[in-house]
């Protein structure tokens, strides 16, 4: 599972109410290349949520590699640097295993084999 | 053969032989590759070259995912058969695989998919495989959670093999109750093998987006005759028998008259085989040569 797809998750639980962002526990990750593709970037940029990603960045290590605050949409269009950076954090580091943890209440979704295992118990739905 | 529906839960049915015949069969994998195409057509994502974010709901093993990679869109697949996922992972699919029952809602943000795409996957739905399972409810938390991850204005297109009219209206009933509009497209509804249907949803307001693209094959268009005739297993071999006594053939000495040839090639032409264009030699007889 990359950043990208974490980014976009959230806690299904019925009655929960901040499902968002999922913790990320990773005990195995790995970075694969990825062909970098501006355009995509620049068009998934505005449905990114920023701390979600520097936040999972940072549980890797990652700490200066995307700045705190969101960057200006200008300025992804001229700063090619910052625009790779992205690139690696949102679509090169592959998590392989792990788990998701819910903010509210603490419900453990495993990653095995870099699939999460989404599935709700019964009396979840 | 009885359909998979009827024979157990998704997630038991697609054991590991099962999914195995997903990679193998050459067969699945072309009918897939083009159900997919054609679902990709219907999104119609604007040709800008911009690679979108898309989901592929029930992607299984990835066959559908593949024609998404290939038209370089990034996606992120949903299915609730583990062995099928294993497999997907064996064939080293692009998109991001998650482990989850679309009954249960798709757990995503609100507002940031650009299109959804489903093979042969909705179906299921309409089954009730556990006794908490309710389809209707199954069914809105689907079409509800569907409804707000996508963008405004966004597509999704979901082919199904539904059982019969109540369960296409069944589902078309939640589409349109979480706030889809649009309808279905059938592609060459006059062939039982070829056709095939897919639900058709634009999210947010009706506009002149929403009008449904027309189906293939409607009106006399054929479709490729491969897909009809690769079922090696129903051919019939002729056996010759000279004892037989000869057929009485109902053919008069005059044959059957350019009328019925060209009607039987009219009923031909509406179930979606290749059949050669109507000229002046149509029916005509052979010289006698002898």
């Amino acid at each position: 599972m990359r950043l990208l797809t974490h980014n976009m998750l959230s806690c299904n639980i019925k009655g929960v109410k901040n499902g968002y962002p999922l913790r990320l526990e990773a005990e195995k990750w790995t970075e694969k290349e990825v062909d970098f593709n501006a355009k995509f970037l620049r068009g998934i940029f505005p449905k990114i949520d920023w701390p979600a990603l520097v936040g999972s960045a940072r549980s890797f290590g990652f700490n200066d590699l995307l700045p705190d605050e969101a960057p200006d949409s200008s300025l992804l269009a001229s700063d090619d640097d910052l625009l790779r950076r992205f690139h690696h954090a949102l679509l090169e580091i592959h998590v392989e295993e792990g788990g998701l943890v819910c903010p509210e209440t603490g419900r453990r979704f495993p990653i095995n084999k870099g699939i999460p295992n989404l599935l709700l118990h019964e009396d979840e739905v | 053969m009885p359909r998979p529906e009827l024979q157990a839960p998704p997630e038991i049915f697609y054991n590991d032989t099962e999914a195995r015949k997903y990679t193998t069969s050459s067969r699945i994998i072309e009918i897939q590759a083009k159900i997919s195409e054609r679902a990709l057509e219907l999104l119609n994502i604007p040709n800008d070259g911009v690679p979108r974010l898309l989901l592929d709901i029930g992607c299984g093993s990835g066959l559908s995912g593949e024609t998404l990679s290939e038209n370089e869109h990034h996606w992120i697949g949903f299915d609730i058969s583990q062995s099928m996922l294993d497999v997907a992972l064996e064939r080293e699919v692009e998109g991001d695989l998650l482990l989850a029952d679309m009954g249960q809602g798709l757990g995503l943000r609100p507002g940031v998919i650009d299109g959804a795409i489903s093979i042969s996957a909705i179906q299921w739905l309409c089954y009730a495989d556990k006794s908490s399972h309710e389809p209707m409810a199954r069914l809105k938390a689907f079409f509800g959670s569907l409804y707000r991850c996508l963008t405004r204005g966004a597509r999704a297109v979901l082919q199904l093999y539904s059982e019969n009219m109540n369960q296409s209206e069944m589902i078309m009933k939640a589409a349109m109750r979480a706030g889809f509009a649009g309808g279905v497209v059938v592609d060459f509804p006059h062939s039982t093998k070829a056709r095939k249907a897919y639900l058709v949803l634009t999210c947010g307001p009706s506009s002149t987006q929403t009008s449904l693209p027309k189906g293939k094959g409607e009106d006399g268009e054929t479709c490729s005759d491969d897909d009809e005739s690769d079922d090696d297993d129903e051919q019939t071999v002729g056996i010759y028998d000279r004892h037989r006594p000869a057929k009485r053939s109902k053919i008069t000495k005059k044959g059957k008259g350019k009328a019925w040839v060209l009607k039987k090639k009219n009923q031909m032409r509406n179930k979606g085989y290749t059949v050669p264009p109507d000229t002046k030699y149509t029916a005509r007889k052979r010289k006698n040569h002898f």
